[in-house]
This record gives C-alpha cells, sequence and structure tokens, in this order.
C-alpha cells in the first residue's frame, strides 16, 4: 500500500485524464472500497428494512405529523447550519488572523464547548432559563409579578441557540486551522495587489477555506440530523423523533429503518454534490510560507473583540460549567465511588483507540481521493463516510445485527460439520464496538484529514520523489508533517466525540464496560439530571484532556 | 506485528465468556436499581450476574438478531407494552413456577406467563397545593374539563408511561371518547409538554400550571430533595377503575443458557425477601401483596389500583400514539 501512496504518478496533476479514460480498478479503489464496504454492511441492514412494508405506519405518519416534522428539521438545519457558519468562521478568522488582548487564551478556550454533550448543554440551558428556573424565578420575585416577559427556551430558536454553541467548534477548529495554515506569500501577494485586509478575508482566505468550512459544516449538520438527545429534551420533533416513533412506539424496527435510510439517501446526495461543486477548483497553497502578519485591533475595537467572546465563552461553556460542578457536589459524597476511576479509563482508553484506528481509517480514504479523484473513489469515500448521519441507536443496531449475523453464520457452519458451536465471537467483543466507532465516526476524521491534504501542492511530494526518497521517506517527510494539523484535529474530535457517544456504547460494549457517557444515560433517561451531572462533569474533564494535550502540541509547532 | 493480531484475537475471543453459573441479564432497568439485589443474590447464592443496560428496543433487537447465540438468560425491563413487546417478539420463553404465580397478583403478569411485573408504579395527578381546593380534583377523565383550560402540564406524549396510560383509557372508554379526552387535555395545556415528570412537577411548583399527571417515585424523588415544595398527589378515579398502574418487570429468554438458575433469580426477585429492597430503591410498590410499601411511599396514603391486566398496555400501545399524533398531543 505505501509503494502506491507517494507514486508521483498516480498525482491528481499527472493523469487529469484519469476520470474519462475507462481504466483497471487499482489499489486505491480497493482499500476506499474495503473500508465503505465496512461501513456499507450496517447501512444495508438498515436499507433492508424496506423488504417488509410497513405501509400502515406510513399512512399514520402521512397524515398526521411528517409535514410538521419535515418543517422542524429543515428549520432546524437552515439555523444551525447559518448559525455555525457565521460563529466559527468568525471566530477562527479573528483568533488566527487577528490580534487582540486575550488572543492567545481564546484561540484553544474556545475549542472547550467541543467537551460537552449537546444533551448536556440541553439540559442545563433548559434547567436555569424555563420558567421553573433559577433566573426567571429571580426575575419574577424581583418584579414582584408572575407576568413578566421571558424568550421561550423551548421554542425553536432556544434549540438552534443551543445546537449552534454545541456543534460551531467543528466549523472553528476546521477554518481556524484553514486560516493558520494559509501561506503568507498567497496572502501577501493579495495585499500587493492592493486588496485591504476585508478584501483578503473576502476574497482570498474564505474562498481558499471553503473546503474546510464545508467540512466543518457538513459534520455539525450530520449532527444535527442524528441528534435525539437534544431535541428530545427540547420536546422539538424532528425526522429523528419518527425514526425512534416507529421504533419505540410502535415497534418497528422496519419503519424505523426504513425512515433512517432516507435521511442517509438525502445526507448521501448532497455529500456528492457539495463535493463535485467544487471538484474542479484547486486549493493547493505553499502552506510553509510563514506566518501572514496579524490584523491588530488596537485600543476599544479589541477590548470589544475580547468582551464579546468572553460572554461567548461564559455562555457556551462556563455557565453550563458551573451549574454542573454545582450539581455534582449535591450528589458527589452519595454517588462518587471506586469506580469511577474504572469508568474514566474505559473512556478514554476507547476514545483513544477508537480515534487512531479512525484516524488511520481516514488518512487511507484521504489518501484515495488525492491519488485517484475519479467517480469510485467520490462514491466510495462518500459512501464511507454516512455513517455520521444516522441515528446513533439506528447505526448501532445495524452493527450489531451484521455482527450477529457474522456470529450466527460461523455458528452454523460449526454445526453442520459436527463441531462444538463457538457462541458469540465477535457480538459483545470490544473488536466490535471499536468498529462501531469507525464506522460511526469515519467522517469526523476524513474531513479535517482530507481539507489539509487538499491543499498540499502535489510538486511538493514529486520534487521528493525524484530527488531519490522512497515512498515511505516521503510519507514521512512530507505528507505526515504536512497532514499534522489535520491529523490532531481528526484525532482530537474523534477521541472527544467517541467518549461521548450514547447509543452504539451502550448496546455493543463488552460486559463490565461501562463508560462515563453510559453512566450519564443511566442517570438521565429517569430524569435524575442532577445525578448525571457528576459522569457529566467528569466527561468534560476527561474531555479536556485531550483538547489541552493536542491543542496546545499544536499551537506550539505552529508558532 | 503477528503477535499484535493474535493477543487482539485472543482478546476478541476471551471477553465474551460466560461460565455456567454466571447469569446474564439484559437489563432496561437502571444500573443503580438493580445492582444492590444482585449483588445481595450472589452473596447468598454464589451465584454471579453479568449485565449490560440499555433502552428496551436495542436490547430485544439485540436479543433477537443474536437468537440462539445470545447470552441473555433474563430480560429486564420498565413499563408492560415493552415486556408485551419482548414476548410478542418471540424472544420470552414460557416460566411455569408455582413459586411466581403465589407471589405476583394475576393482573401484573403476562397472562402466558412469560413477563412477570416486579416492581408497581403508580400514574396519578400531581397538584399545587396552593392552587386547588379540596375536592375539585376527580379523575384523569375530568382534567379534560374546560374548568382546567390553562391549568394542565403534561409530560410529552413520547414517553411510554403516557401511552400506557392512554392505552388503558382506551381499553377501558373505546377509541372515540378516548380521543376527545385526550383533545381536552391538550386544549387545557398551560405550556408545551415537557421532556420529563420532574419538570412536569417544578412547572407547577413554580406556577405556570396547578396540575399534571406524573409517576409517584419522581414525585418522592423530588419531595426529598425539596420538603418544603408545596405538591402533593391525588389519587384519581376512587370510585371507578382506580388509579393507572404499570410495572417494571423481567422473563427468562427463549435461547437462555442458563434457564433454571435464570428462573431461581426472578422467583428471589418476587419473594419477601428481595421485594421491599426492589421497590424501595426506587420509591416503587412491591408487586408481592404480602410485602409492604417502603414508610416514605405508604405516606402517601392508599389507593384503589385499576386492576385490569397491564398487559393490555402493549396491545393497544400502537393504537394509543396513533390517537395521541391525531389529538395534537405531543
Amino acid at each position: 500500500m505505501q509503494e502506491s501512496i507517494l507514486d508521483p504518478r498516480s498525482e491528481p496533476d499527472n493523469n487529469r485524464l484519469a476520470g474519462f479514460l475507462p481504466r483497471k480498478p487499482n489499489k486505491w479503489h480497493y482499500t476506499s472500497g474495503a473500508l465503505a464496504l465496512l461501513v456499507a454492511v450496517p447501512l444495508l441492514v438498515v436499507f433492508s428494512g424496506w423488504l417488509k412494508p410497513e405501509t400502515e405506519i406510513w399512512s399514520h405518519l402521512a397524515d398526521t405529523i411528517l409535514d410538521q416534522l419535515v418543517i422542524n428539521t429543515i428549520k432546524l438545519v437552515v439555523g444551525v447550519g447559518i448559525g455555525v457558519v457565521i460563529l466559527g468562521v468568525s471566530l477562527a478568522w479573528l483568533t488566527a488572523r487577528c490580534e487582540f488582548p486575550g488572543r492567545k487564551w481564546f484561540d484553544w478556550l474556545l475549542m472547550l464547548p467541543m467537551a460537552m454533550p449537546a444533551y448536556v448543554l440541553a439540559f442545563v440551558a433548559i434547567g436555569l432559563l424555563d420558567f421553573s428556573g433559577p433566573v426567571q424565578t429571580a426575575l419574577r420575585t424581583w418584579a414582584g409579578t408572575s407576568n413578566i416577559w421571558f424568550p421561550e427556551i423551548r421554542s425553536t430558536g432556544g434549540l438552534i441557540t443551543v445546537m449552534v454553541i454545541a456543534f460551531y467548534p467543528y466549523v472553528y477548529m476546521m477554518a481556524r486551522t484553514a486560516f493558520i495554515t494559509q501561506g503568507r506569500s498567497t496572502l501577501e501577494a493579495a495585499r500587493m495587489l492592493g486588496a485591504g485586509s476585508y478584501g483578503v478575508f473576502w476574497r482570498i482566505a474564505l474562498p481558499m477555506a471553503r473546503p474546510a468550512i464545508a467540512a466543518g459544516t457538513t459534520l455539525a449538520l450530520m449532527e444535527t440530523l442524528a441528534d435525539f438527545g437534544t431535541v428530545a429534551t427540547f420536546n422539538y420533533d424532528t425526522f429523528t423523533t419518527a425514526i425512534y416513533q416507529a421504533w419505540f412506539g410502535f415497534f418497528s424496527l422496519q419503519a424505523a429503518s426504513q425512515l433512517a435510510s432516507i435521511l442517509l439517501l438525502l445526507v448521501f446526495v448532497s455529500l456528492m454534490l457539495e463535493k463535485s461543486s467544487r471538484s474542479k477548483s484547486k486549493y493547493h497553497d505553499s502552506m510553509r510560507s510563514g506566518e501572514p502578519p496579524r490584523l491588530h485591533l488596537s485600543g476599544w475595537r479589541g477590548w470589544t473583540v475580547s468582551g464579546l467572546l468572553a460572554l461567548l465563552f461564559l455562555i457556551a461553556f462556563l455557565a453550563p460549567f458551573i451549574q454542573l460542578c454545582l450539581w455534582s457536589i449535591e450528589v458527589i459524597t452519595t454517588d462518587f465511588d471506586e469506580r469511577y476511576l474504572g469508568l474514566l479509563g474505559h473512556t478514554l482508553l476507547l476514545g483513544a483507540l477508537a480515534a487512531t484506528v479512525t484516524v488511520i481509517a481516514g488518512m487511507v480514504l484521504g489518501f484515495a481521493r488525492r491519488f485517484q479523484p475519479d467517480r469510485t473513489t467520490l462514491v466510495t469515500t462518500s459512501l464511507a463516510t454516512l455513517g455520521y448521519a444516522l441515528p446513533g441507536s439506528v447505526l448501532a443496531v445495524g452493527i450489531m445485527v451484521a455482527a450477529s449475523g457474522f456470529d450466527n453464520g460461523i455458528n452454523n457452519l460449526f454445526e453442520s460439520i459436527g463441531l462444538d458451536m463457538p457462541g458469540q465471537i465477535l457480538g459483545g467483543s470490544l473488536l466490535a464496538l471499536v468498529l462501531a466507532y469507525v464506522i460511526r465516526f469515519m467522517a469526523v476524521a476524513f474531513g479535517p484529514i482530507e481539507t489539509v491534504l487538499s491543499r498540499i501542492r502535489p510538486s511538493l511530494p514529486e520534487a521528493a520523489r525524484s530527488l531519490g526518497a522512497t515512498s515511505s521517506q516521503t510519507l514521512k517527510a512530507i505528507y505526515l508533517p504536512l497532514l499534522r494539523p489535520g491529523l490532531m484535529t481528526g484525532l482530537l474530535l474523534v477521541m472527544v466525540d467517541t467518549m461521548k457517544e450514547m447509543p452504539a456504547t451502550l448496546l455493543m460494549r463488552p460486559f463490565g464496560w461501562d463508560t462515563l457517557a453510559v453512566r450519564i444515560y443511566e442517570m438521565t433517561s429517569e430524569g435524575e439530571w442532577e445525578r448525571a451531572a457528576l459522569p457529566a462533569i467528569t466527561l468534560v474533564f476527561a474531555g479536556l484532556i485531550p483538547v489541552v494535550l493536542l491543542t496546545r502540541r499544536s499551537l506550539k509547532r505552529l508558532k | 506485528m503477528k503477535k499484535y493480531l493474535l493477543s487482539l484475537f485472543a482478546l476478541v475471543i476471551a471477553f465474551p465468556a460466560y461460565a455456567a453459573d454466571t447469569i446474564t441479564v439484559y437489563s432496561a432497568r437502571k444500573e443503580h436499581l438493580i445492582k444492590p439485589l444482585f449483588d445481595a443474590y450472589t452473596e447468598k447464592t454464589g451465584v454471579k450476574i453479568q449485565y449490560i443496560t440499555d433502552k428496551a428496543g436495542p436490547l430485544l433487537a439485540r436479543i433477537k438478531a443474536e437468537g440462539r447465540n445470545t447470552p441473555a438468560d433474563l430480560f429486564m425491563t420498565v413499563d408492560a407494552g415493552n415486556l408485551w413487546q419482548a414476548a410478542e417478539k418471540g424472544v420470552l420463553a414460557v416460566t411455569d413456577s408455582k413459586i411466581l404465580e403465589t407471589n405476583i397478583p394475576v393482573h401484573l403478569r403476562d397472562p402466558e406467563n412469560r413477563w412477570f411485573g416486579l416492581s408497581v408504579r403508580a400514574r396519578t395527578i400531581v397538584y399545587s397545593t396552593e392552587r386547588i381546593k379540596d375536592g375539585e380534583l376527580t379523575t384523569y377523565e375530568d382534567l379534560a374539563d374546560a374548568k382546567w383550560k390553562g391549568r394542565l402540564c403534561l409530560r410529552t406524549s413520547k414517553k411510554v408511561y403516557n401511552q400506557s396510560l392512554v392505552a388503558m383509557l382506551i381499553a377501558r372508554h373505546g377509541e372515540e371518547r378516548t380521543e376527545q379526552l385526550v383533545k381536552g387535555w391538550v386544549t387545557n395545556l398551560a405550556t408545551a409538554p415537557f421532556s420529563n415528570d420532574t419538570k412536569t412537577m417544578e412547572a407547577i411548583a413554580a406556577g405556570q400550571c396547578d396540575v399534571g399527571i406524573v409517576n409517584t417515585y419522581y414525585f418522592g424523588r423530588l419531595k426529598k430533595k425539596k420538603p418544603e415544595i408545596k405538591l402533593a398527589l391525588f389519587w384519581p378515579n376512587q370510585d371507578s377503575t382506580g388509579v393507572h398502574v404499570n410495572v417494571s418487570g423481567a422473563g427468562v429468554t427463549k435461547h437462555a443458557k442458563n434457564r433454571d438458575a435464570a428462573t431461581k433469580l426472578l422467583e428471589w426477585l418476587s419473594s419477601p425477601e428481595a421485594q421491599g429492597k426492589f421497590a424501595s430503591l426506587n420509591m416503587e410498590y412491591p408487586v408481592n401483596p404480602a410485602v409492604e410499601a417502603d414508610d416514605v411511599v405508604k405516606a402517601w396514603g392508599e389507593f384503589k389500583s385499576d386492576d385490569l391486566n397491564v398487559s393490555s398496555a402493549g396491545a393497544m400501545q400502537t393504537t394509543a400514539i396513533k390517537l395521541m399524533d391525531r389529538a395534537g398531543y405531543r
């Protein structure tokens, strides 16, 4: 595999005709195809729901709630999409390209909301801001009347706000990496040609960061579509609500699968459209030509920016963090025991394991798309990243069914040749759980890696090869260092996402492998939000470990 | 590399270890409500119990997918609807046990003995002691009356407890009348339905509304945390059908490897020795009539409960959800 990784003959610029000439499938087709197959198996299980028609449920949904669910879902996707782009990109531009008081701190502080699961943010927000919450209660006491106006938190606007706060880090982190690594020479050339600092942003930096922004937004929107915990806390009905109602209410996993497969198809089509809309563009950049000068926001402007960012950090992280701490203190004496060490250990171990494997797989996919940029690879790589768009429980069951099918096949085989049946092999094993994470989070690793990869100018590895470097030398000396920001972002995102992951962890964990997310589920599913605060806060701290480790490191290297 | 692969393989093979003297439980009842009992059972008998917890739906799908290879001996869950569904999907075996039949009243177990209730939860009316006068409250049905306009708070219809409640109403009154009733509830709502019972009660206490419908143990928990909260429970329908009750329960799986051991565990859980703790851990009522409820729970007063077999909730659940969708109850 390594041979072909760095073979300049397969570099995109050397075979522009690749998409037009009939060619035999090569190694890249096979590797990306294999990864796509891994993801495709549970997806096929989901699609197999169509084998059994569920017309009764469909006609009921169509008659009653379906149109409202679709409208709700569209509102949510549009709102969250606009929100994360505006917030994520402007924050990234400010911390990566400007200078203002406290910039170095905000640079990584603004990533922290990532460590806070969206459903946790949701229940804290509702707990604080609903009619019976402390804020409105205090206002009523102060005003001396129960007739005060206060924005309704349990509303479309409230939900969009919470989701934007929870999901903007995806866009922020990817756009930030893009802005930081944009080379000095390109930006300076623009300045010399007469562009002002706003012109540079709108006409050069922003278009060049488009793949990164698109990748971050894609992740945020896929997560929005697949989300159940946050919308359920708000009692806001989306398409996912229908999926779960079909399953848990009507007891029809088939109807749930059918609904989920429609969701998947939509995501797949939009992924393909987005990718092919910019497939002709090139985003190569010199990358290492030094950091361009920052725009100094001096005086009141700098302080205004710091003030706004501080306010954002307060709302997005500090306030919920403090609330969780307060709740935790109430229960720490009764709930905190020696088992927390095990929970923490499992959480970190699973996170690290899943992140490593997923990032390696994501890198392979990235190389496949770089070296073999034809339609087949586009389809296989898009397919391989679809796991993120599916509601967690549906995907988890798909994987479970696939794993059990494998086990049952082996057992039947053993039985037919007269051997003792081995029982479960894949089902309930650590391997199956890690595979489940890989399938679910492939998109999260692939996004940042692909965006960085797309900006490496092909002449660089070509030069290395022509100077006689072997492919593994080129990998080590050229690709890995240049890819580092993307790999780091991917590792961080997948690790934190894995640690927060609930449905697959619940269903597929080996006996005894409880994690912090499992504990949060145990408490929240019966409405014991305060008791859930203790594992939630521990999870936030666990999430901080990779955030701090990796960002400090990548910051240092980039300075 | 080969060495790593080998050890990984060994790890994979070694994990799903289930020895003969270990009972495996798939539970949708929360860990902190079952572990103390499992620990006590292990200490008493030496029989080990391993378990995983998840929602009922995914666990059921897992048992079905695993087929005869399933490690699960016992499936434990909350809500009769889920138990009914497990039996319906054919994953539970018939368990004939004189002990279970003696310990558990007929209406709290499957008519075909595939599952057994282990604790009873009552879904009743909660009200503000400041704004509700004596005699104002009567029945669930009465909450649809126009006099409650803007005074009612409810939890989301997506919660199975409300689905079961409406299912039982359908079993009693038929679809047409129940739909009118649910529409009445929706008209009377003071605010959009809440995602959980605790939020519903907090809204009543804060003055957003005056009455609501909740499971008693949520009330118990809230009262324990805020003893001064101005809320109380009311037992409705005492002159007619009685308070709506539901169960948490369990059944032995069809492909259980340790059927006898699992049955013994089930019998023990229904015994006087275990029932007190099983119920009181979650402030519920014991199924075993020989066992008294916890003092805190008893203080809420005696009531007549609905004696319709709880399995009706499962059979009617789909109808109930469709009805609630039509009535605009979110």
